[in-house]
Parts: structure tokens; sequence; C-alpha cells
């Protein structure tokens, strides 16, 4: 159906991006491309919610580190220790405890990710649900200091307390066995597969939005785009719907940030902070604020160039800029429909003239 | 506790709170002509800090103080000339994301011009191991110049707003923009005058507090929103219940130390405002009429 | 008493805002399947009245029942649930969205597909989508726009526009329909159309209550005709009857200056 063509597109650009790294022996660039991926998922899910429900969050930073807190944190607890208690014999018989070997010889067990990965979903969507209600009734400012607001707690929270490492964060953060075979890590010997595995996520992730777009749901999100008197009118619960997509973004960010720490092996509480809130925020508001691929391709752009040092101290700064720029002159994103509508309509000028011309040849032979 | 600590704790309380009064009283002079909140308003406090700090170098304290004020203030008439002029006819949403980017730019700024090592501008009177005693409590004098200069700015806005012409101009611009530019105000010089102003203001507060609580390249950020956080408790209103509001939080904020873990002391303020934010949007001391956005 | 011909039964309506008495006491029937205009000088109070009904104003007193139902207070999305949908003086279309999206958001209340039928395409999701285009297909077919199903509403001519907000309505199967000045900007050519296809929408079975400016429209096409002024009614009635009321005369006529 023409609305996968670009997802298709997409899925061909990552598969050739990944051949030409290897090919031209820039495999060390998979490291970056994959971490902007996760950070992609992020700004997808907020696409979502400024662009189609029309709320600023400010706090999306505040749900990724839900997500690889509550992972990192359940993850490097050592239960072998525990081993006489209560909770250790129910977690080993319910099969959610896994024994490693460190390097030194000792076993230590751990929770497995898969418990990890449905309490971040879990905590980040009822979260988002709790704060939705209520914030999501604010307006403009107010909404946008509330979520910020929420980002500040989670940011403190994990900065001030002892079992989320305080200012270090949380190393020794495991890989996580997908299935055998398949692992998420940091490892060198899995840089390609993770890479697929990032990229994968988001497609994913991709395709459920376009569906979602598409869809009786999608259209009344559409409409609240411009007021929504008219969703109103029409039987939409409006205030239902925000809330919803509220939580779809701050899932995403969770699941972001559950698949990232366990890439990186750990997690920090810069993670958390507000100038990653603010990047988010940068890269939808580049990309067009409703518009998925714009959102995919600056993040992908920015994040990669980020990642790679190429703003070096200037980092925090080029984000503002864009922001101002951005606001001031292209309030509608970089990548605006309308410029791919007169590019198209060009291109159809020019086949048209051909047409003409071929069919004025064919007349002056009679 | 002893009378003496609680004592001490009610002062740096105070001090706390007055800063915080300053980025309330800017941001709420903004907000009250324009219908803007301006995130970058925590910048200019750091900006007073940093350029008095810089200035200070070549020329005396009182000088240096006052040349720092006026450039400051210079600072928010451009930015306001610059990025907000233009934007008057956008989206909210695309002003609160502006003003954040002139945030961040102005921080990256500081950090460029004057790198993350912490500045502190000498003590008006004395020095930082002098003290005055008030009631059994020793505190430094800086603390009552914060409290001297608080009453000075709040008294000279209540003059300033009830007045003068100008004062009353901005009010004007603020009931009702249109009406006041049929009665020949000019309303863009009173825009541009209230980001001057709330520069100004917030750079004098920078200077006054530097000795005691030290300027930083990045604290604008948290200024900016315990700042606001005050100024929603306030009610967006008029200056007095910026500097009630401010005490009140940070007397909260002072005592909340004696309770929980220090790391904890900011997000009691965030979770005030979240609460507020949702219960009574207009504050403890506001209007109705403060709690929806105003027209531009 | 219940008159199983009464659809809606407005009591009592009242409307303050501070000390301005905007809607003052409104009562009055419509009954199922007629054309009723509630006409009055500008400030009579009638938009006010209509969001009371809509759901968008809460009265100060008084009741709504629609079908017997109470649906005073209720929110806007719930009284269209029920069945009586609104439109707007100044149009709140979706100018970005396409004429078809924007007439297929009208069959949102009559379909149940949510989030995660959405995301996943479900197999309801895809029965529903093609149902409501077999329902909205013919709609926009009648009101002469279905070869501008994928233009973007914003780029039509006002006249477009309406016949749209009119299809969006009706895309919901309303019992009853809200008319909010709908010859509002209409040539006459424009007008006689509408004039027809509100007939044609009360012969579907449906109800029909506008507020309307144009009185050659009103007294067409009306059933009944109730006449507000000051927020309070004044007459009703059948337009034979109200063309010949002296106090209604004199306000459109003029007497005293108001």
């Amino acid at each position: 159906m023409k609305r996968y063509y670009p997802v298709i597109i997409l899925f061909i650009t990552i598969v050739v991006i990944q051949i030409l790294t290897f090919v031209t022996g820039k495999g060390y660039m998979l490291t970056q491309l994959t971490m902007s991926a996760y950070y992609v998922l992020v700004a997808v899910g907020l696409c979502m919610v400024m662009g189609y429900a029309g709320q600023i969050s400010l706090g999306q930073a505040g749900f990724f580190a839900i997500g690889g807190y509550t992972t990192a944190f359940l993850t490097t607890i050592d239960f072998s220790d525990k081993a006489g208690t209560a909770i250790y014999k129910l977690l080993d018989t319910l099969g959610l405890l896994i024994t490693k070997e460190t390097l030194y010889g000792d076993t230590i067990m751990h929770m497995s990710p898969w418990v990890s990965l449905v309490s971040a979903v879990i905590i980040a969507g009822i979260t988002a649900y709790l704060l939705g209600i209520p914030v999501l009734k604010l307006k403009g400012h107010y909404l946008a200091m509330a979520t910020m607001g929420f980002g500040i707690i989670i940011y403190r929270l994990v900065l001030g307390t002892k079992i989320f490492g305080e200012a270090d964060g949380i190393s020794n953060v495991p890989s996580f066995t997908i299935f055998p075979g398949l692992e998420l890590s940091g490892d060198f010997s899995t840089r390609i597969s993770n890479y697929y595995i990032a990229w994968l996520l988001v497609i994913a992730a991709i395709l459920l939005m376009v569906n979602l777009i598409n869809s009786r749901v999608g259209r009344a999100l559409r409409s609240l785009h411009g007021g929504e008197d008219a969703s109103d009118a029409m039987g939409v619960d409006t205030a239902r719907y925000k809330v919803i997509v509220f939580v779809i973004g701050a899932v995403f960010a969770a699941l972001a940030g559950f698949f990232m720490t366990h890439y990186n092996g750990g997690i920090g509480p810069s993670e958390a902070g507000v100038g990653k809130s603010v990047r988010y925020v940068a890269i939808v508001a580049v990309g067009g604020m409703a518009n998925i691929w714009g959102s995919l391709v600056m993040g992908l752009i920015l994040n990669f160039l980020s990642l790679r040092g190429v703003f070096g101290h200037f980092d925090d700064a080029v984000f503002g800029v864009i922001l101002v720029v951005m606001m001031m002159f292209m309030p509608e994103g970089f990548i605006r429909i309308a410029v791919y509508r007169d590019i198209k309509s060009f291109f159809h000028k020019i086949l048209n003239r051909r047409k003409v011309e071929k069919i004025k040849l064919e007349h002056s032979h009679e | 506790m002893s009378p003496e600590q609680i004592l001490q704790y009610i002062f740096a309380g105070i001090t706390v709170g007055s800063i915080y009064a300053f980025v309330a009283i800017g941001y709420n002079i903004i907000y009250n002509t324009t219908g803007i909140i301006n995130f970058a308003q925590g910048e200019f406090v750091m900006l007073g800090g940093m350029i008095s700090f810089t200035l200070s170098k070549f020329m005396h304290l009182l000088p240096a103080i006052i040349l720092a004020v006026l450039i400051t203030a210079a600072i928010g008439g451009l930015i306001e000339i610059v990025f907000i002029r233009r934007m008057r006819k956008s989206s909210v949403l695309g002003m609160v994301v502006v003003t954040i980017g002139i945030s961040i730019l102005l921080r990256e700024a500081a950090l460029y011009i004057w790198d993350e090592q912490i500045r502190a501008l000498s003590f008006f009177t004395g020095t930082e191991i002098s003290s005055v005693n008030i009631l059994g409590a020793r505190i430094s004098p800086q603390v009552l110049w914060v409290l001297g200069v608080t009453s000075i700015i709040v008294g000279g806005l209540y003059l300033f707003f009830k007045f003068t012409l100008t004062g009353q101009a901005m009010r004007a611009c603020s009931e009702n923009s249109r009406a006041a530019k049929l009665c020949g105000i000019k309303t863009d010089s009173m825009v541009n005058l209230s980001f001057m102003l709330s520069a100004g203001i917030g750079a004098l507060g920078g200077c006054v507090v530097s000795p005691l609580t030290q300027t930083h390249y990045a604290m604008g950020t948290d200024l900016a929103i315990k700042g606001f956080i005050v100024a929603i408790l306030g009610g967006l209103g008029n200056p007095i219940a910026a500097v009630a509001a401010g005490l009140i939080l940070g007397l909260l904020e002072s005592f909340s130390i004696s309770i929980l873990p220090m790391a904890y002391k900011d997000v009691i303020s965030v979770i005030i405002l979240l609460i507020i934010l949702v219960v009574k949007p207009s504050g403890l001391f506001g209007s109705k009429q403060a709690s929806s956005l105003k027209d531009f | 008493m219940n008159n199983s011909n009464i659809i809606m039964r407005i009591e009592n309506l009242d409307k303050y805002f501070g000390g301005l008495h905007a809607v003052n006491s409104v009562a009055f029937d419509v009954e199922k399947g007629s054309i009723k205009s509630v006409i009055g000088p500008n400030g009579a109070g009638k938009t006010t009245m209509f969001n009371m009904i809509a759901g968008y104003e809460t009265p100060s007193n008084g009741h709504v029942f629609f079908n017997d139902i109470l649906i005073t207070g209720k929110k806007p999305w719930q009284v269209a649930e029920h069945g009586v949908l609104r439109t707007f003086q100044n149009l709140k279309l979706s100018n970005h969205m396409s004429v078809l999206d924007n007439v297929l958001l009208g069959w949102h209340s009559l379909g149940s597909a949510g989030f995660l039928d959405g995301m996943f395409s479900s197999p309801l999701s895809r029965r529903e989508e093609k149902k409501a285009k077999e329902a909205v297909f013919p709609i926009l077919e009648w009101l002469n726009i279905l070869d501008l199903k994928d233009s973007e509403v914003g780029n039509l001519s006002f006249g477009n526009q309406r016949a749209v907000e009119l299809a969006r309505a009706l895309a919901s199967n309303p019992s009853m329909l809200l008319l909010d000045e709908p010859a509002a900007g209409l040539n006459m050519h424009e007008t006689t159309d509408l004039a027809k296809r509100i007939e044609k929408i009360r012969d579907q079975g449906r109800t029909v209550l506008l507020v309307e400016h144009d009185m050659s429209l009103v007294m067409d096409i009306s059933d009944e005709i109730v006449v507000l002024n000051f927020g309070q009614k004044i007459a009703e009635g059948k337009p034979s009857e109200i063309q010949k009321n002296e106090e209604v005369v004199r306000i459109y006529l003029g007497g005293d200056d108001a």
C-alpha cells in the first residue's frame, strides 16, 4: 500500500548504510548510528505528542531515564548473596534469574532483562497516564513547565539517590539475550546485529504510527492539530486521546532508554537532564511538527553528528540555535510537505512537457 | 533545633527566596506586558553576576554593578528586538521554544566567555567571614544588603507602576493592548521596556547575591524554574506577591534540608509547582485572569 | 406528558454572563422531522442558546431534553454521541486535511476501532474504514463535492467548504442537526442549493434546528419559527403567523432603536 513505501525505503536505506560502512572500512560508525536510532525512537514518540496531539513535552528525557534506570537497577542487583531468601526462591522458580560468571570466576545472579523490560514499560506508561490526566489540561507555557518539572524530578531523583548510582549512574549492565544468537550488547562482535536491532525497533515503531495515523483514531488526532473544537463536535473524547498519545510517547522513550542502556552497558543522570529533553524538542521542531519522517531524518543526522563530536564544545549551543532559528523562520519545520509537493509538481511539469512534445512530433509527421 | 539554628535557617531561606523573587518579578513584568513567559529570565541573573565580576576588576564595586545592570538591561532589550518582536504572531508553542533556545544560547555564550569556573563578587561590606549578630544568629551583612535591595526594588516598582506615566502605560498595555494603542501608547516600546526592566532587575539581583551564592554559568536554568514556580505561586501579579511567594519557597527549601537529604531539595519545589498548576493555577494570590494565557 | 413527536424539549433555559442575562427563560419544543428556525437581531442570544444545547456552555438554569434524555451539562462529544450534531458559523474544519478525511472524521462516532486497532491495522479497523467510505461517498456525491475528495480543505472556495462541513455533520448519521447560520457568506445561488439540501435532510427523517439571518431562506423552508430578542422568546409559530406578528415586524424594521 502507498503509505508503506517510505517504510520500505527506510529499510533499504538502513541496509545500504550498513553495507557502505562495511565496504569503506568505517564500521566504527555503526556505534553512533545505533545510538542515534534510539534517540530517533524518542523523537518519533515526541512527534506524535507534539505534532498530532499538539502538546509540548519537555520531559521525554525523564521517561527515557525511567526505562534505562529501571533495567539498569533490576539487572545489576546481585541475587547470589540472597540465595536463601524467599524472593530469590520465587524468582528462581519463575525462571527469572540469570546466572553469570564474571571475569574473576565468581558467579553472580541477576534479574532477567525481560522482567525489567515489562517493568520499564509499565512504570513509564502508568507515570505518563497519571501525569498526563491533570497536566495535559494545561496550555502552552504551563504545560511546557509542568513537563519540564517532571523531567527535573526524575533527574534529581536519579542524581541524588544512592541505589541509582548518583552522579556516576549505573554501569555493568549486562547484555540482553533476546534469543539464543541475538544479543543486545555493546560487544564489538555484535556490532552489526545490534545496529539492526536498533533500527528494526525504530521501523516497527514507525509502522505502528503510520498505521495509526491512517486509521479512525489517527484522523481524530490529525484534526486535533488545528484545534479541538472540530474534533469535539464530532464525538472525539479529546482529553482521553491526548493522554493516550502522551503515554505512547512515554513508552517509546522508555523503550529507547531500556535498549540503549543494555547497548551501552550503563546509564547516567545526564540522559534524564533538561538538555536532552530540549534536544528532542529541537529535533521534532526541525523535522516538522507533525512529520514523522522529518523527525526521523533530522534525529538521525543531528544525533549522529553530535555523537561523533562534530559540534565539539558547542553541542548544546547548536541545538539552541536550531530551536531559535526554526521557530522564528520555519515553524512548520525544515522538511515541509509543501517543499515536497513543489518538487513533485516540478517533475510533473517536466514529464508533461516531454509528453506534449512527443505528441507534437507525432502529429507533425502526419 | 535551637532558636539560633532556626534563625539561621530563616535567614538562609530569606536570602534564597529573595533571589527567586527577583526572577519571579522579571517574569511578572514581561508576562503582564506581553503574555509571554520568558524562559531566559534566569540567565539575566547569571549575566548580572558575571558581568559585574569582570567589571569589578577594572573599577570600584558600585560602578561595576551599575554598569552590569545597564548592560544586561540592554541585552534584554536587544533580545526583544531581534527575536521576540518577530515571533509575536506565531503560536504559543513557538514562543516557548524560542525563549528556551535563547536561554541555551545565553548560557553557552557565558560558558564560552567565562568558562565553567565559579565566580563571586566581593562582599559589599566586610568580607566572607564578617557577621552581624541579629537576635542571636550570626548572619553575613550581605544578607542585609539582599533584603535591603529587594525592598527598594519592590517599593520602586510599586511607585513606578502606580505613579509614573510610563509605568501606567505599561499597565495599560497589559490590560488591553489594543486599547492602549488607540490611546497613542507605543506598545512596541512598552514591550521592549518590559524586557529591559526585567533583565535589569534580574541582573541587580544577581549582583547582590553573588557574594553569598556565587555565580556559575549554568545557574540560570535552575533559577528559571524556581523563579517560575515562585511567579506562579504568587499569581503572576504584583512584585509584592512575588516576594511573598519567593520567601515562602525559600523558607520551605531551607527547612526541608533538616528533614530530607539535600539532593531532594529541588524536588520539593517542583512538586509544589505541579500541584499548584493542577489545583490552583492562579497561585496563592493571583486572580482567575492570571491563570489563563493572555492574548498578545 | 410524553408526546412521542417531540424530539427536543428546551425548558426555561437561562444564561448569565456576570450581570448580563444573555438568555432568559427560553423554552420551546422541536417536533421530530421538522425544520425549526431561530431568528432574532444580533445579540439576541441565539448562538449562546445553541452553545448550551450542544454542550459548549453550561446553562445557568434550565434543561434540554433530547428523546427524553437530559443532555444539559454534557460535553460536546457526548452530545454528539446522542445524535445531535452542530455546525459552526465560522467553520471549524481541519484545513490541512483532505475533504475525504474531514468528512470521515464525521463518521468517527459511528466507529469503535481504537488505538490498538489502528496501530496494528486490525480486521475491525479495516472493515470500519471500508464501511465509513461506503457511508460517506454518497453524501459527498449529492453535495457535489465527490470529485474534490482529495483536495485540501483550506484551498476550497467558501461555498465548497460549507458543503464539506455539512457532509461531515451528516456523516455521523445524526438524528438532529443544529445549523449555525448556514447561509452566512453564501450567494443567492448557493443559498437556494442550501435550502434544497436542508429540505432533503428533513426528508431523510432528520430534525433540523437552525439559527439564521437570511429571512427568505427561513420563511421558505421552516415548519416553525422561534423569535428571540434580548435573550427572551417573543414569538413562536408558523412562518405565516410570524410574518404577521406586530412585535416581530417592529423589531426588524425598527421602532425603538435597539
